[in-house]
């Protein structure tokens, strides 16, 4: 995993020389590594204690706090909105898993070769990745909105539909679809690169011998692309369902988490936890569950993609 | 023969150019939808600047908001390139004590999504003194950028022939000579790529300042810009709010366009060597 040693010096010095060397590169390593490992010591191992610390207290978001475990896991099972949320956040994950990989897949087999003004679509393709995401889901907010939004005009010219609908909150089916169209049109595009650097690591060669042995454009998808891509795939299908589980800003933002709690995930239960309940401790709980069920998940991932490919 | 390729080609183009315009055209209809007449609005005649100049006057006033952004981004952008490249460097051209562990422990930052540890980031820059401000904020920005970062810069010092150092230590300098005067522009893909990462997180993130930051003076244009969509009572000015999605959208396009090259030569690179 680690490249060679490479204190090696350029001309051979004797053995006293060399250890006095070899313990000042020890030294120079140890201070070019100190600001890393004091962000992720100070940043990312102690919150990652105190999450666990805070899970089992009272912990109000103002005032001293008490030991109370494990009461905030108990009080999970109970909290109606969690288990609406989980169910919807796991329902969207398995939609997005679904449409995006294909979309994503999809494209990237299709800017894979080198044409004449491929990477023109290359661009415009990925250029919706290069908005925020907080940005993405205003913008779709003002595209669907019957007020400014050219989206009812065009389709009821088209005679599609009859009057005006309201896709962000007309119905849980709306607001989650607009969603998913939303995610759709920002992601597919970082998908497909991900995916053409998957592709287009794969020797030509291969391709080329497989031609010669007489394989068709089917069999040489389902006998080189497919199996060397695999790693390729686990990753993008780990980021999206990673992503999809831990779903907030589209339902902050795009349906403010409606109608009715409808499309509520997880991450927005979290906050309301610790921001409009002032329960930090329950918050850290529920971060704590679904924490180790992503850790679960991506772990079950990887190993059915390893599985398959031997 | 030659007609059948030519239909197959016309017909793969017009597929291309089809999903082109799908792709393209919200972002073309938010700047447009910001600039056109809309009764009702700030630019109600012709087309115009109206609908900025109503987000300008919102709340503490657009700049205020502007300028956190960009102190932000600075904050965060400084902070990875200067934390990765040493981490980097350790890491593809030393060894020391804890080096895998430390490595291990930078990637592990991965497995833990953001989200999840923003409730006690909250409470621990509570205690640093570092709640509600925009240097806590963007040390948490850094710290996320780091699993993707030092792997990148790593790859990009591995990627580099160990001869190159070794010459310039032949002629005297030190480690960080070596760094500083021979490496910084060998690595200079990597250095483009996470420091436009960094950028684009640090600019458009929206979770991370609306849970760590709380006075309005302090809130980054994204947060500005949903307050709006949410705390406007009756009628949603849309056309204002699209001039403020302009507003995030425009520096990213412009500078994903810019450093295009570089970017995906940089993302390439480390993806590749992985």
């Amino acid at each position: 995993m680690i490249g060679a040693d490479v204190s090696v010096p350029a001309v051979i010095p004797s053995a006293p020389a060399r250890a006095v060397r070899r313990d000042r590169r020890v030294l120079s390593g140890a201070a070019y590594v100190t600001p890393t490992a004091l962000m992720v010591g100070v940043f990312f191992l102690v919150p990652l204690g105190l999450m666990l610390w805070m899970s089992v207290h009272d912990w109000p978001l103002l005032g001293p706090s008490t030991f109370n475990a494990p009461r905030n896991y108990t009080g999970i099972v109970d909290n109606a909105l969690f288990i609406d949320a989980v169910w919807f956040t796991v329902e969207y994950t398995l939609i997005i898993s679904v449409l995006l990989f294909a979309a994503a897949f999809g494209l990237a087999l299709l800017v894979q070769q080198r044409r004449p003004g491929i990477a023109f679509f290359r661009t415009a393709f990925f250029l919706p990745g290069a908005v925020g995401f907080a940005a993405a889901s205003l913008l779709f907010y003002g595209l669907l909105s019957r007020d400014l939004g050219p989206l009812n005009p065009i389709l009821s010219s088209l005679g599609i539909i009859d009057k005006p609908v309201s896709w962000v909150s007309g119905s849980p089916g709306l607001a989650l679809g607009s969603s998913v169209g939303l995610v759709l049109w920002r992601f597919t595009g970082v998908n497909m690169l991900i995916l053409l650097t998957g592709l287009q690591a794969i020797p030509t060669d291969l391709y080329e011998a497989a031609k010669m042995d007489g394989a068709g454009r089917w069999q040489q998808f389902w006998s080189i692309t497919l199996p060397l891509l695999r790693p390729t795939i686990a990753l993008v299908l780990i980021l999206i369902t990673t992503g999809s589980l831990l779903a907030f800003d589209q339902f902050f933002i795009l349906t403010n988490g409606g109608p009715d709690n409808s499309t509520t995930s997880i991450v927005m239960v979290i906050f309301r936890e610790a921001f409009t309940r002032f329960d930090l401790g329950s918050a850290a709980a529920i971060s704590v569950i679904l924490l180790l069920a992503l850790l679960v998940i991506n772990m079950l991932q990887l190993r059915v993609m390893r599985r398959q490919s031997h | 023969m030659a007609i059948g390729k030519l239909v197959s080609r016309s017909s793969y183009y017009t597929t291309l150019s089809a999903l082109a315009i799908l792709f393209l055209f919200p972002l073309v209809w938010a700047a447009w939808a910001a600039v056109k007449p809309t009764p009702g609005s700030g630019q109600q005649l012709g087309y115009g600047i109206g609908n900025f100049i109503k987000l300008a006057r919102y709340g503490q006033g657009l700049p205020t908001y502007v300028l956190n952004s960009v102190q932000v981004a600075a904050l965060t952008v400084t902070g990875t390139l200067t934390v990765a490249t040493l981490g980097g460097y350790a890491f593809a051209r030393f060894r020391f004590p804890g080096r895998n562990l430390i490595f291990l422990a930078t990637l592990a930052i991965l497995m833990v999504p953001y989200p999840t540890l923003l409730i006690p980031l909250y409470v621990l820059l509570g205690w640093l003194g570092l709640q509600n401000s925009l240097l806590g904020l963007a040390l948490v920005f850094t710290l996320f950028q780091l699993p993707f970062a030092v792997f990148i810069m790593r790859n990009s010092f591995e990627a580099v022939p160990t001869e190159l150092d070794e010459a310039a230590m032949v002629d005297g300098c030190n480690s960080f000579a070596v760094l500083t005067r021979i490496l910084l522009h060998a690595v200079r893909p990597g250095l483009i790529t996470i420091g436009l990462f960094a950028f684009l997180a640090s600019w458009n993130d929206f979770i991370g300042p609306l849970i760590l930051i709380s006075s309005p003076d302090k809130i980054p244009l994204p947060v500005a810009v949903v307050n709006m969509q949410q705390q406007v009572f009756g009628s949603i000015d849309y056309a204002a709010l699209e001039a403020g999605v302009t507003l995030l959208a425009l520096p990213c396009v412009v500078l994903f366009l810019i450093l295009q090259r570089g970017y995906v030569q940089g993302f390439m690179s480390g993806s590749l060597h992985g």
